[in-house]
Order: structure tokens, then sequence, then C-alpha cells
């Protein structure tokens, strides 16, 4: 079986919470870590992701492979930012403290050095949630909580539906690329882009096609059992509010709370030690 | 004694209340030049049991999708005449409405399997109905007991085989307590012994809720495996017979209609028994026979001629110690050992998961197996394939998926079959003539310059058919050649099949299908659990009860006439029949 | 067919489309030669879908199939360009509004209107809102995140380019013309 979204069964306390109070915390969670540049804050951020983690029993072999990925993706970010504007953190900070000279106009510099840790730290404070939300909540529940978040029940649906057929569309991508393979088309580094997207086609346009149809199936199948009929639905994944989920979503309201409170008083979104 | 009386005469009435009523009914889709029903006329009863048969095109499936309110919710059209249910009109009532009394369950058990889980599958009808959480719970427990889903209720779609999926979407209707229960097709995903018990299963349901029973289906015989009540057949739009099952299978109208009719009824019309209601044909298990019927069985048997396929003996691939995991570490094959002889027609039999299709995904290179070797006779002698690329042994080996859909990628015909040379470099000209040929063989070269959405499906099968042997392969895998096909199309598909063999091509079927392996495959290798089970003829492993049930198939009903006219070797019997068949109608 | 806004069908062709769109990027994306950038076959299906649909399907569809992508992926939820694909697929909506590829209508004319749609629709999405975004969250130099936008937007606009053509065309040649049809063929099948 495929398991894409890397849901991990374990008793924990995070475990426990309802999908919907995790989703609002994630969302709510993101919303501070991104609209801050409080080094500071964002380290605080930082340290509190990795307790949670340690609460939910998640280890970190079980999420080893999803976090090499993201610190190569982190370190050709920040590579990136580097070569196209290595005294970036100058302009920001509006002063200039070098540490090296390097070579020509690629200078070190501590203001630079410190953007570089924002970069990193806006990683860190925020994709151990994102890792924690998706090893810890049921795929069933998603659509359950998106509409006890307000998202209308229909548009909730919709995303259970893709969560339901993804498992299937991938073997059948399998199987149909395994066949057109057979027959000759190759999507290898070999051949130029125009025709790889040609080829590409080929694997896709059957796979399209066969989506289509089953969208009639699906279709007939949910009005058969009554999809659409009320104003409303009840999920049987859903479930009722505890004294932690609350406590879950005020942590959220507090965290986006404490990011704009500091950008008033602070006159900026950064924290700036030079002065 | 009175009181008792009362009842059954209750009950008598009770089953006799009309429950359905089309009157001079008629259906034409808004798309369409012509009615696809044409004045249909049929009532039934509460707690019946009815099966509607036809070929492909008949409008049964149109009909069901009058009664379940799909016409004209979802596809648009004209309706003339009356249909009722209860005594309403079907016309007044919404599809919502109608779905409280009609459940449906539909052929593809993976579309309507909408939920995450079965769990939440089950519920999603009450869910709609805003059922608060503690009944949905309680409600879907209960109901999952009924199916015998108790176990599973966590589990994905992914994580059943076909006939729990399809007990799922049983369930999933039964939660709003239906009064008709509408099955189509029930049967053609799923293995033989699998079918049986979803027959057996579709009648407890019946006699627990006391609904009434529509099954549209082709698969006469396997639907027979239990009691119905009538069997109403359509041909063209119209119901051209509504009879009783055992008054239905003692006139050729199903025969006629191009409905197969069960295989131990063509036996004793062979041995030129006069089958008549009184023999009660619908079942094999409950037929009688006179002592004279027997004898004149036992006679054909004995004294008629017949020469059985010479077997080819030259091997084209060997498969020596073949072990196959997956990456997740199930293992999938073990200590595979098989010969595949040149020009011969073989069946892969087994249940789902046994591991059929994953030997040919290993066979054609899609996949590489951890144990073992295979070798492929080649113009100088046998060559190991393991350094072979998937497409190098495309050269050698055509792999055909069950659904043609699955392989079409150009919208011309002529540009489909041409794609595996194009992407080889074939020069154009060579690709002209190639092509040429190949639809000559598949007998579409009229069809050369159509486009591929013109075509049916089984027209569609040749084309991905053809667009294989253009690489001019010496063997090709087919993987259920003949699914969801009526007799027709199955005995269109099969003929050509076997006319390919005839030409030289070896030919490799996996399939599910008793009749197909009986019939055209001369030797079948049976699958279980990775293993192969049996390789033998087809008749003598639908004559092995012990075999039959360990790997989920069926027993052929030959099988069972053959021990019902005393006949010590039924294996021959069953062998005798298939060559005497092939004779009379080849 | 209703194509009012939320029918049934319309729900499940967003949770379809968004499963094709999702299996796409994960599958089929090729990278470009910028880091963390990649060609997106996935937006030649969403701009297909969204021409049968409509923008707001389209944008669902990008969104959905999106914001899944990363968090299947780990490398967390890339809001700006998540969003940015949602726009992609209003504005590719709104542009081809009145196109009847449903009723397997697709000419040259279409062809034509629908790659300056989505080439405009990628270019404001990737040129335009995608930036402005990281910038405005992340503060990254300028130079930098339009160098990505551009080389993601040009890849977009080629996928989409050659693979939603020949997706729409496709389609139109399979769906069967209305009233053209003497058996029963779509559906007793």
């Amino acid at each position: 079986m495929v398991n894409l979204f890397n849901y991990i069964d374990r008793q924990s306390p995070v475990h426990k919470l309802t999908g919907a109070a995790k989703f609002a915390l994630l969302i709510l969670w993101m919303l501070a870590a991104m609209t801050t540049f409080c080094t500071p804050y964002l380290c605080a951020l930082t340290v509190l992701a990795v307790l949670l983690f340690r609460l939910s029993k998640i280890r970190f072999r079980d999420v080893a492979v999803m976090i090499w990925l993201t610190l190569v993706f982190l370190a050709l970010n920040n590579i990136l930012i580097y070569l196209f504007s290595p005294e970036h953190g100058v302009e920001i900070y509006g002063s200039r403290t070098l540490l090296f000279a390097g070579i020509g106009r690629y200078t070190v510099t501590a203001q630079q050095l410190l953007y570089h840790l924002n970069v990193v730290l806006k990683y860190t404070a925020t994709i151990p949630i994102v890792l924690l939300f998706v090893a810890t909540t049921n795929p069933s529940e998603f659509a359950a909580s998106l509409n006890r978040l307000g998202v209308s029940y229909k548009i909730s649906y919709s995303v259970a539906l893709a969560l339901r057929y993804i498992p299937d569309t991938v073997r059948e991508f399998h199987d149909i690329s395994q066949s057109q393979q057979a027959r000759g088309i190759e999507m290898s580094r070999k051949e130029n882009m125009v025709k790889r997207l040609t080829n590409a086609a080929a694997i896709i346009l059957p796979l399209i096609l066969s989506g289509m149809d089953r969208i009639d199936v699906v279709t007939n199948a949910m009005e058969l059992r009554g999809f659409g009929k009320n104003k409303t639905r009840t999920w049987y994944m859903g479930r009722k509010f505890s004294t932690g989920d609350i406590l879950c979503i005020l942590l959220g309201i507090l965290l986006v709370a404490v990011s704009l409170s500091y950008t008033l008083w602070n006159g900026g979104r950064y924290w700036n030690p030079f002065g | 004694m009175e009181e008792n009386n009362d009842i059954q005469n209750r009950k008598r009435t009770f089953m006799s209340e009309a429950l359905i009523r089309f009157e001079h009914f008629g259906f034409q889709y808004l798309a369409q030049a012509e009615p696809t029903l044409k004045d249909i006329n049929l009532t039934i009863r509460k707690g019946e049991k009815i099966l509607i048969a036809g070929p492909s095109g008949c409008g049964k499936s149109t009909l069901g999708n009058c009664l379940n309110g799909l016409i004209p919710f979802s596809y648009k059209g004209e309706m003339t005449g009356s249909l009722t249910i209860a005594g309403k009109e079907t016309r007044s009532m919404s599809i919502f409405e109608l779905s409280k009394r009609v459940g449906t369950v539909l052929q593809d058990s993976d579309g309507q399997f909408i939920g995450l889980t079965v769990a939440e599958d089950i519920a999603f009808a009450l869910e709609n109905d805003c059922v608060g959480r503690d009944e949905l719970h309680s409600r879907v427990e209960e109901v999952a007991g009924i199916v015998d889903l108790q176990g599973h209720l966590s589990h994905a779609p992914g994580e059943l085989s076909g006939g729990q999926k399809q007990r799922v979407s049983i369930a999933g209707v039964m939660v709003d307590d239906v009064e008709i229960f509408l099955f189509d097709e029930p049967l053609a995903n799923l293995d033989p012994a699998t079918g049986k018990q979803a027959m057996e299963l579709i009648d407890e349901i019946r006699e627990r809720t006391g609904a009434c029973v529509i099954i549209i289906e082709h698969r006469l015989e396997d639907v027979l495996h239990r009691n119905v009540d009538r069997i109403v057949l359509m041909q063209n739009g119209c119901i051209t017979a509504d009879l009783s099952s055992d008054e239905m299978l003692s006139t050729d109208l199903l025969k006629q209609a191009g409905v197969r009719e069960p295989l131990y009824l063509t036996a004793l019309k062979y041995a030129g028994v006069k089958i008549s209601a009184a023999h009660r044909p619908s079942n094999i298990q409950k037929m009688t026979l006179s002592e004279e019927e027997r004898r004149a069985v036992r006679d054909w048997y004995r004294n008629t001629e017949t020469t059985a396929l010479p077997a080819p003996d030259t091997d084209f691939l060997r498969i020596r110690d073949l072990d196959f995991a997956y990456d997740n570490g199930f293992t999938a094959l073990q200590n595979i050992n098989l010969q595949i002889r040149k020009g011969e027609l073989l069946a892969i039999v087994g249940r789902n998961g046994a591991g059929k299709s994953t030997l040919s995904k290993v066979i054609c290179g899609f996949e590489k197996p951890t144990r073992g070797t295979l070798e492929i006779l080649d113009r100088d002698g046998y060559c190991d394939l393991s350094n072979r690329s998937i497409k190098e042994r495309a050269d050698h080996i055509g792999y055909v998926m069950q659904n043609p859909n699955q392989m079409i990628c150009k919208t011309m015909i002529f540009d489909e079959v041409a794609l595996g040379l194009r992407t080889r470099g074939v020069a154009e000209n060579v690709v002209k003539e190639k092509v040429e040929k190949a639809l000559k063989i598949c007998g579409l070269y009229a069809f050369r310059n159509w486009p591929v959405s013109a075509l049916s499906f089984g027209q569609k099968k040749r084309v991905t058919i053809a667009s294989i042997l253009v690489l001019d392969p010496d063997m090709v895998i087919l993987d259920e050649p003949t699914a969801g096909q009526d007799f027709r199309h199955y005995t269109e598909i099969m003929e050509f099949l076997r006319s390919l063999n005839e030409a030289g091509y070896t030919i490799v079927m996996i399939t599910h299908d008793m009749h197909l392996m009986l019939e055209y495959a001369q030797r079948a290798v049976v699958f279980c659990d990775g293993n192969i089970l049996a390789d033998d003829t087809s008749a003598n492993i639908l004559t092995d009860p012990d075999l039959v049930k360990r790997a989920s198939l069926k027993e052929t009903s030959l099988y069972d006439l053959a021990l019902l006219c005393d006949i010590d070797d039924p294996g021959s019997f069953v062998q005798h029949f298939i060559d005497y068949d092939r004779e009379v109608r080849g | 067919m209703s194509k009012s806004k939320f029918s049934v069908k319309t729900i499940v062709a967003i949770g379809i489309g968004a499963a094709l769109f999702f299996v796409m990027a994960r599958y089929l994306s090729i990278p470009s030669p910028i880091p963390n950038t990649t060609f997106g076959i996935q937006y030649s299906v969403a701009a297909f879908m969204t021409v049968l649909y409509g923008p707001v399907a389209g944008m669902l569809i990008a969104f959905i199939g999106h914001m899944l992508n990363d968090m299947a992926a780990g490398w967390g939820v890339w809001w700006s360009w998540v969003i940015a694909s949602g726009v992609f697929g209003v504005l590719m909506g709104l542009g081809v509004r009145g196109m009847k590829l449903d009723e397997g209508e697709f000419g040259v004319k279409d062809a034509i209107r629908f790659n300056v749609v989505q080439i405009v629709a990628h270019c404001i999405c990737w040129g335009l809102v995608a930036p402005v975004l990281d910038i405005l969250i992340y503060n990254e130099p300028v130079e930098k995140i339009f160098l990505q936008g551009l080389v993601g937007g040009l890849g977009n606009i080629l996928a989409t380019a050659i693979v939603g053509t020949i997706l729409c065309f496709a389609y139109a040649k399979a769906k069967p013309k209305k009233g053209s049809l003497t058996k029963e063929d779509s559906t007793e099948e």
C-alpha cells in the first residue's frame, strides 16, 4: 500500500487532538512564522516545534527522508540567495559589519549571516509542524476538519476525494507508463525537452481520459447515495472538540498575536541587533 | 392452526403486491436517434428476485438507471408511458427520494467506493442524511457485521479484494433500509469462487430484509448458482421473454438472443436429451434426469469421436527458480518454474493477488525478479533476458492491458498502431507496410483512417493488439482479454485470439473466466499465494475439487453433469465435450 | 450535465483533478536547471480541466493538488506558490469561458485562445503573484525570485502549450458529438 502522506498511527497527546484543531494550529503557526523576522521569536518557535515533535512520539527516523529532502532544498535556496545578493542583509539592516573581504562582491557580513539565519529559521520553525500534522493526522479526518473550520462541506469532500483517488491514480499511472515504455516511449533525460513533453502526453492522455470516465462513475455513485441533498452533512470521522483542542487553537492565536504585536511595537518586522 | 393459515395468507398477499410496475414504458436518450427502451411492460412484486439478461446494448442497464433515478436525473432524455414504485410515479420523485427505496450496487466497485476507508464508505449515505455520530458508528458496526466486514472497518480500498469491495458497496446501500436492491453486473470483476459467494450473500440479504432483488447480468450460469424467481430477457430495447428460470432454460430463447446457456445444457442437447421445465434445468445440482437420459449422455460420451488438438513441445520461454518480492517485503512470487511452449494457448488462473499479473510484469521486464532466470528462444537458441530492457523485451513479448483505454494514446488508428515502430526509428515506408499488415490480421484494415473514438470496446481491444503485433513479437500476454464482454463479443475476441494462435503466435491469457479457460486454453497454470499450484489441461484442473477449492476456482458444471450421469472419469468427459463442441462450431 | 458551480459532478471533478495534478507533480515533473524549480506538466492538466469545469473548479484543482503535494513531499507547504497555482486556475477559467470542449468542440481558434490565455495566466502567476508573495513572506532577493519565477513560468508555459493542447484536441475527438449516436455505446459499456 502506498503511504504517500506518511501518517504514523501511534498513541500520543498530539494524535489525540482533532484534525480540525491541528489544522487550525498549522495555519496560524505558519502565519505567525511567515509574518515576522524577529530572530529570537523564530528561535522560540523552532524550539517549541521540536518539543511538540517529541511529544508526538514520532521518531526522527520516521521522517528522516523528508528531513533530508528539506535540508537539500534549504541549502540550495540559501546558496542561490547568496549568489544573487551577497549583501542582501546589509540592505535590510541598514548597516555593514564586514567579517571577511571574500572575492569581489562575494563578501561575508554579519548582516548577511543574520539574514540567512532568518531564512533557515523560517523553515525550521514551520517544517516540523507540517511534518507533525501530516504524520499525526489520519487523512480520513482531513475533510471533516476542513468542514469544521468553515470550509463548505462540498469543497471539503473534494479534498477527501482527491485523497481517495491519489493511490488509484498512482497505480494506474505506473501501469500505463510501463506499457507505454514497452512500446518505446521513454521519459529519460536523453531526449530533448519538447520530445519529452510529447512523450509525457502519451502517458498522460490515457490517464486523463480514464480520469474523465471515473468522474462520471463516481458522480453517479455519490448521487445515488444522496450526496448534496442537504445544506450540511455529518462525518463519521468528525469528533467533538476537547479541552486540548481548544488550547491548541488558543496557542495558535497567541502565536500570531505575539508576532503581530512585536511588529507593531518594534515598528517593523526585523529584529535588528546592529543598532 | 387457523392463525397459521392467516399468516400464510398474509405472506402470500405481501409477496404478490406489485412494487415496481412498468406500463408501456419507453425512453430515448437526448443524443440518440432512436429510443433505447420500447414499450416495456413489467411488474415486479415485493420480495421477488429477478434476473434481467440480454446482450450488450439491449437496454438492460438503461432499464436499471430508470429504476434508480439516474435517468432522468443525470442522463437526459424523453420518457413515455409509466413507471411506478409502490404506486408512485418515479417522474415525480427526486433521485434522493428514489435512493431511499432503490439501492444500486454498481459494476465498478472501485468507482462506488467513495470513502477513504470501509467504515466511511458504509456511512456515506447516512452522513448525507445528517445522522449523528453515535448512530453512525452503531449502524456501521451493525451493517458491517451482516456482510462480514467487522475486521476491515479501517481498511482503505487498496487493501481489499474485489469481493470485499463489493460487500462494502452492498453494505453502503443496506444502511438505507432499501426495499429494492439493484445489482448491475455484480459478477463482472470477481473471481469464480468469490462470484459464488456474492450470489449466496445476495440471497442471504434478501431473506433477512425481505427486499426485492434485481440482478442485471449476462453470466447466466453463475447467477443461477442460487435460485431466481424469474428471468426477464431483453433484446433491442424490448422485453422478449419473462419466464420462470426453469421455463426459460427449457427454451432456446436465451441462446438465440446471444446469451450463453449453461454448459451442461449444451452437453445435454448434444446427447439428444430434450429439456423441459420438469427437469428443473436452472441448476445442475437440483436437476433431475431419468435413467434413460443419463444413459444417452453416457452413450454420447462413449460413442462419438473427437480428436484432441496436438500439444506443442518446443519451449519458447523458460522460467527457472524465480522469486519476486516488492520493495515493502511482500513476496509475490516464490520458486516459479514454468515453460511456455512455442505456439501454445495458455491460461494463467488464480484469485486476485495470487501472482498472475506479477508474473507477466516480471516477464515483460516491468519488475525485476529477486532470484531466478528467464530465457527465451531467439534465432540463435535460448538467451537470457536479465539484461534486456523493457523496450528490447517488447520485440519478443507483447503485453496487452485489460482496459484498451489505458493503452491508446493517439487519436487515429493508424498512428496508434504505428507508435511502437516510430519510437524505434523505423523508416516511414516500412512503418506503413507493417501497420497495414497488422491491421489486416486484426480485421481493422478498412478502419485504418478512422479515429479511435469511433470504435467499440472490442474493436479498441483489437487496435491495442495490433499495436503490439506490429512489433513482431513471438508471444503475446493478455490480461483478462474478455472482461465485461457479453457472449457475442467474448466469442469474437476469443475466436480472433485463436486465429492468431493458429497463425503461429504464442498466446498467454491471464483470466478469471472458467469458460474461457475451458474452451480456449489447451493448458492452464494455476497460481495460489505466489506459487504454481497446478499445471495441467483445463479439463483436468476444473474437475479436481480439491484444487478448485484451494485456488478459488469454480468447478465446471460439466463435472456435476458427469457425476449425475455416473461417469467415472469426469476429466476426460469434459475434454470430450470441449473437443466435440469445437468441432461442431468450427 | 448541469454546469452550476457546485453540482456533484464539479465536486468530483475537483477531487479527481486534484489527484491527477498531484500525481503529475510528483512523478512527471521535469527538473529545470534552476534549483527548486520544475517544469510543471501538472498545469497542463489543470488548464485542460479548467476549460471543462470552469474557473472555480480550476482554482481548487490546482490549489488542492499543489497543497497536498507539498504536504506529502515534506518541504513544508510553500503557500506563496500554492496560492499562485490557485490564481492560475481562476485566470485560466475566466479566459476560456464559453468554450464548448465538453461538447467535443475544439478547433484551431480555440487552441490559439487556450494558449494565449495560458501564457498570460502563467506570466501573471509566476511573474507577479508568486514573487510578490515570496518577497512579502521571505524578503528574498528580488532578482533570485524573479529568475525562479521566470524559469518556472516558461517551463509551465511550454508544458501547458504542448501537453495541454494535445489533451484538449484528443478529448474533443474522443467525445462523441451531440446527436451523432445511433447505439447507446456511451452508457452501456
